[in-house]
């Protein structure tokens, strides 16, 4: 695979083999019974905390790797191996869309307490944005925080929380001050142990290994120094996380369709129809030739993103618009390895099955495609 | 305490070998290298070893060219203190016997208190050189150790191997050598610390006359590998069942020879 002036370093080669292993040997044997927890066990998260793999790009301060992006970018693509995209979904939600912002903008003391802890694997984390009437149209959120002394009054609901029953705190995107537009968000630590929090879990057709819910807020009462950085500025911080956010499918996309890739090629070499392998006939070998263009694209789309964010440019129209592709992608080829396998791929067991499903998601989840274009046209000044 | 690990770089255990252009060797190529997994127990054991003890050094060696660089910046990942590598021309086609020579200079100069190595490598199997670095050293050395524990004076090691229904218990004075069987521990993983404290340690390249050694020809050379004859394709009986019946009992006993 290209990509060597990225991560090709013998410490490159020692993470990637390390995190390989790992996965291997303590996700993968257990990525079905994820499934049927319908959640990742929390302690992978201790483990992958002792293992310094959830603030790898973070502050060695707080406990975290002081590394580049590559790094974090090896230990995505490695993830991809642990057979189940809801327990992929769900650690990287806690390395990459609940605590980019609070590693960024929050206060010593509010690392201490929460980022500290999520870098160890002592607490899970969730980003708490999307509601019932707003999801990739953030500024039309309405879980409003009210100021109260010291301690903001939280009442409203979120919807499609990745990591509900696990978490241990939310970052919560909130209204403060609904008259002042996009300077009237806050961003804004809350505990799941604090009265008036309740939840309840939601019953989705892919990702079954991870724990997607619906959030209520009644009365929740949290410290206003819970604040994440600018009060007025929630908005703009978590615009920001997105991009952190938006680039877990990018990284990850191209290395999974690929790894699909190559299962679904060993049955059309090993499967006779017709007195030929599938994949001797011409209709599949093109079939397989388009699916490999396409995921050559998308990881050189990727690899473009990593070099970026590794030189800590600003990556936000790169990102938005590979992560369509990406996505895209990553569907086309989940639905052409179904077919290849024909009736085995329609069964839960096959891992294009679950790559059908699983990557339905992929062009709504984190920004939907509709709304990705929408930032490319307004940066490219359209 | 002074710990030297002798370890081997063999291929990775999912590699589908194929014998090379050469028929005395395999294809190297598209291989993933890594520890020989009974060396990387001897690894971990030596770090339980100074972690109980609370000091001590753990010193990682290997013969071989320079791709086994690799595997001691591995071990330094998990822990070892720091690497020698025995890497030159000379010992290129080097057999058992060559290997432990070299390796026992290198013990002569470090004088550690206890070596540990795998029973075996997991590639060509021979499980010779801690046995022939025991003869040349004049040291005491056990195979297959599942357990061990210096005494707190440092002078013997108590170690155990499991024999056909029971253990079997040694003590063997100091310095001794101990070849590791799966069961002795866990090995850790390298963590990421350890991966990225591994570029600052030191990896000391060692050639043969260093240790005063003259290249000398090996006394065991491999004639030839041989792939092992492809499998016969399976066999589909047909017909009605009572005549399949038939002719599967016929099969099984006559040309199969199964019952």
């Amino acid at each position: 695979m290209a990509g060597e002036d990225i991560y090709g370093s013998p410490e490159h080669l020692a993470f990637r083999a390390m995190v390989r292993k790992f996965v291997e040997t303590e996700l993968a044997p257990r990525a079905r019974e994820f499934d049927e927890m319908g959640r990742p066990d929390k302690a992978i998260f201790r483990r992958l905390g002792e293992m310094g793999l959830l603030g790898i790009r973070y502050d060695p301060k707080y406990g975290g790797g002081g590394l580049d992006y590559s790094y974090h970018a090896v230990f995505l693509e490695e993830l991809t191996r642990c057979d189940n995209s809801g327990v992929a979904m769900g650690i990287s939600v806690q390395t990459d869309m609940a605590t980019p912002a609070l590693h960024r903008f929050g206060s010593e003391e509010l690392k201490e307490k929460y980022l500290v802890p999520a870098i160890r694997g002592e607490h899970v984390a969730a980003i708490a944005v999307t509601e019932p009437g707003a999801g990739s149209d953030v500024a039309g959120i309405k879980t409003r925080a009210v100021r109260d002394g010291d301690h903001w009054v939280i009442n409203g609901s979120k919807i499609f929380i990745t990591n509900t029953a696990n978490a241990d705190w939310l970052c919560l995107l909130a209204v403060t001050d609904p008259d002042a537009g996009y300077g009237g968000f806050t961003q804004i630590v809350v505990p799941t142990d604090t009265p008036g929090f309740s939840y309840r879990l939601l019953d989705k057709i892919g990702n079954r290994g991870s724990d997607t819910g619906l959030l209520f807020f009644d009365d929740v009462r949290v410290p206003v120094s819970n604040t994440i950085g600018d009060p007025n500025r929630g908005f703009q911080q978590q615009m920001n996380q997105f991009q952190d956010e938006r680039m877990v499918p990018v990284v990850t996309s191209p290395v999974s369709a690929r790894h699909l890739w190559e299962l679904t090629l060993a049955h059309a070499q090993q499967r006779v129809a017709f007195g030929k392998p599938l994949s001797k006939m011409q209709v599949n070998r093109f079939k397989f030739v388009e699916m490999m263009i396409q995921i050559t694209a998308a990881q050189e789309m990727a690899h473009r993103c990593i070099r970026k964010m590794v030189a800590g440019e600003d990556v936000t129209l790169d990102v938005s618009m590979a992560k369509v592709f990406c996505a895209n992608m990553k569907q086309y080829v989940a639905t052409t390895c179904v077919q290849l396998f024909g009736g085995s791929g329609y069964i839960w067991e096959n891992p294009a099955a679950r790559a059908f499903v699983d990557s339905r998601l992929s062009t709504i989840g984190g920004g939907a495609d509709e709304v990705m274009k929408e930032v490319a046209a307004k940066l490219l000044k359209i | 305490m002074k710990i030297l690990v002798a370890i081997k770089q063999v291929p990775d255990t999912a590699t589908q070998v194929k014998i090379g252009a050469d028929p005395r060797a395999i294809d190297t190529a598209g291989i993933t290298w890594i520890v020989s997994p009974y060396d990387e127990f001897a690894v971990e054991e030596a770090l339980r070893v100074k972690e109980k003890r609370g000091q001590g050094e753990v010193v990682a060696v290997s013969l071989g060219p320079d791709r086994v660089k690799e595997a001691l910046r591995s071990c330094l990942a998990m822990g070892c203190d720091r690497a020698i590598h025995l890497n030159d021309p000379a010992w290129n086609g080097a057999d058992t016997l060559a290997t432990a020579k070299a390796l026992a200079a290198v013990i002569k100069q470090e004088a550690p208190q206890l070596v540990l190595s795998g029973r075996q490598a997991i590639d060509d199997d021979m499980g010779a050189v801690t046995a022939q670095l025991a003869e040349l050293l004049g040291w005491p050395c056990a195979y297959w150790i599942m357990e061990e524990a210096i005494d707190a004076d440092g002078k013997t090691v108590r170690a155990a191997r499991q024999m056909e229904g029971g253990v079997e218990v040694f003590d063997l004075p100091l310095p001794a050598i101990l070849a590791a069987q799966k069961g002795l521990n866990e090995p850790r993983y390298p963590t990421l610390k350890g991966i990225m404290g591994a570029k600052k340690k030191e990896i000391r390249d060692v050639k043969a006359a260093d240790l005063g050694l003259a290249a000398e020809p090996a006394q065991l050379s491999i004639v030839g590998l041989e792939a092992p004859p492809p499998r016969p394709p399976g066999r589909v009986i047909q017909g009605d069942v009572p005549t399949a019946v038939k002719e599967l009992v016929r099969a099984l006993r006559e040309d199969a020879k199964a019952i």
